[in-house]
């Protein structure tokens, strides 16, 4: 039992930052149709900036808030180049590849190729059912909720949410509506870096990373936006959540070893189940 | 709100004190392929214009140029007053409640408060919390129609209000179009390839063909018009 407990807060933790990046891959999607495999890149830098916020001396908190708020920016950059100009759709796509690409040769020379890890916040770990978690957890677990509820309402309550959402549900008749799509595009480059940027603050704590972390993570997202079809933020969380409780049980009740194997298995089982859900090209 | 979008300098041509919206010789290009050759059409204050003619003389083409989509290459658009653009297909957000797509229509300014569409049609009422995605076609028309209207503007552009509609629903919204122009003023710029419709309920038209004004009248003088009743009133070709 306490095993069990442990396998699935540390699973559930986990798969709330997968959703976090799930939801970036979703968002800047919705909006822009383009899948940014960039999305991984952005938690790195969140999660090295912080590191080097921390030694030098700024506070936890305020640290993470920076690291986010960088990561924003990064992805408002990210969005000018893939998007900012007239660039087909597929052509945008190759272009967040490449980003990904260049972003790790830019942590590389100014972090190195240590790994890195930083304290989460200070505080006792505590003890469920017989199970020591690390504060850590529950602080992921709050903030990926905080997150997660200011966005389902953000998108589905707010005048401006719902004009994205039109941007993402038929981008002609939003600029016949005098809405600026491109704009919209680059808001939700801004957000999936916020958001990405988070997954890596959160993240690194519990599993040091490296410059090259942005792969699986950004593999992992992916998998779990397609869950929602890259458009349901909400089946995006569950994916991320089956996921990240997949891997967690694997490694525990198996071996850790075989925890990214697992995942792999599981992208294919959902990617083959999508499939036959939502008919290719779609044909009736 | 006045407007002047000049690619050539004005070519000397005023505008009616009561013109709402205007082109003189507009010419689009899609690459190597002219769209519209010199086009020039005029709509005055609470005037309901049709623009008829076959697939793909240039009708969408001209509606998107006015609504800023295309960009054109020579010619000058002259726009006093807000112009709202019905599209072809209707083009509703599918993902969004039909409430949600009324109200987006006043993105660029103007009331939030979709009650006057409900009165126009009682019906969209019934249907507010709907998925626009899963409404009739004529349903989807009508909130594509209150959408432009949200906007509270000076023309209407409907392209193609007939395409894929029962005779019946078509004519029902072609109604309430006349019902709006009479009663608001707001000009309507009807594009359909249904001539029959269009010419029917407006006042003028022009005929548009390969891009460019082919024949322009009173809209009874072209509904008598043996060639336009040959091309497209069912005659032979």
């Amino acid at each position: 039992m306490t095993a069990f407990v442990e396998y699935l807060l540390t699973g559930v933790s986990r798969g709330l930052v997968f959703a976090l990046l799930a939801m970036g891959f979703v968002l800047i999607y919705r909006v822009t149709r383009v899948v940014n495999f960039a999305q991984g890149a952005f938690a790195i830098f969140g999660g090295f900036i912080t590191y080097s916020l921390l030694k030098a001396g700024v506070p936890h908190g305020l640290s993470e808030l920076l690291a986010v708020a960088a990561s924003a920016l990064i992805g408002l950059v990210f969005g000018i180049i893939a998007i900012g100009g007239e660039i087909p759709l597929l052509a945008s796509l190759v272009i967040t590849i490449g980003l990904s690409i260049l972003s790790e040769a830019i942590v590389m020379l100014i972090w190195g190729t240590t790994p890195i890890s930083y304290s989460g916040l200070a505080g006792h770990d505590f003890v469920i059912f017989g199970a020591f978690i690390q504060r850590q957890y529950l602080i992921v677990i709050i903030a990926s909720l905080v997150v997660f509820i200011a966005l389902v309402y953000g998108f589905g309550r707010t005048y401006f949410g719902k004009a994205m959402s039109a941007c993402a549900s038929n981008p002609y008749a939003a600029r016949l509506s005098g809405i600026n799509v491109k704009k919209m595009g680059l808001i939700a480059f801004t957000l999936g870096g916020a958001l990405g940027g988070l997954a890596g603050v959160l993240i690194t704590p519990l599993s040091p990373i490296t410059y090259s972390a942005d792969i699986s993570l950004a593999i992992t997202g992916f998998a779990a936006a397609i869950v929602g079809g890259l458009i349901s933020p909400g089946l995006a969380v569950v994916g991320g959540l089956v996921f990240g409780i997949a891997e967690q049980f694997v490694a525990g009740y198996w071996s850790p070893s075989n925890e990214t194997a697992v995942a792999l298995a599981l992208l294919i089982v959902l990617l083959l189940w999508q499939a036959r859900r939502v008919p290719v090209g779609g044909l009736e | 709100m006045k407007s002047v979008e000049s690619v050539q300098p004005s070519q000397g041509r005023s505008v009616d004190s009561d013109t709402v919206l205007a082109t003189f010789d507009l010419v689009v290009r899609y690459g190597a392929v002219v769209a519209l050759d010199g086009v020039s059409i005029h709509v005055r204050k609470g005037e309901m214009v049709a623009l008829i003619g076959p697939n793909g003389a240039g009708k969408s083409t001209l509606l998107n140029t006015l609504s800023g989509i295309n960009r054109p290459a020579s010619g000058r658009i002259v726009r006093k007053g807000k112009l709202a653009h019905v599209p072809e297909g209707r083009q509703v957000f599918p993902d969004l409640t039909v409430e949600d797509n009324l109200c987006l229509g006043a993105y660029r300014g103007g009331s939030r408060n979709p009650a006057p569409m409900y009165e126009l049609f009682p019906q969209l009422e019934k249907l507010r919390y709907r998925r626009a995605g899963g409404l009739s076609g004529g349903e989807q028309q009508m909130v594509a129609i209150c959408r432009a209207l949200m906007a509270n503007p000076d023309v209407i552009a409907v392209d193609e209000l007939s395409q894929g509609l029962a005779p019946l629903v078509v004519s029902d919204i072609a109604r309430h179009l006349v019902e709006l122009n009479k009663q608001h003023g707001t000009a309507v710029l009807l594009v359909e390839q249904n001539a029959q419709l269009a010419l029917n309920i407006t006042s003028r038209a022009y005929v548009i063909e390969n891009g460019h004004i082919g024949l322009e009248g009173r809209s009874s003088d072209l509904l008598r018009n043996p060639a336009v009743r040959a091309a497209y009133l069912g005659g032979v070709r």
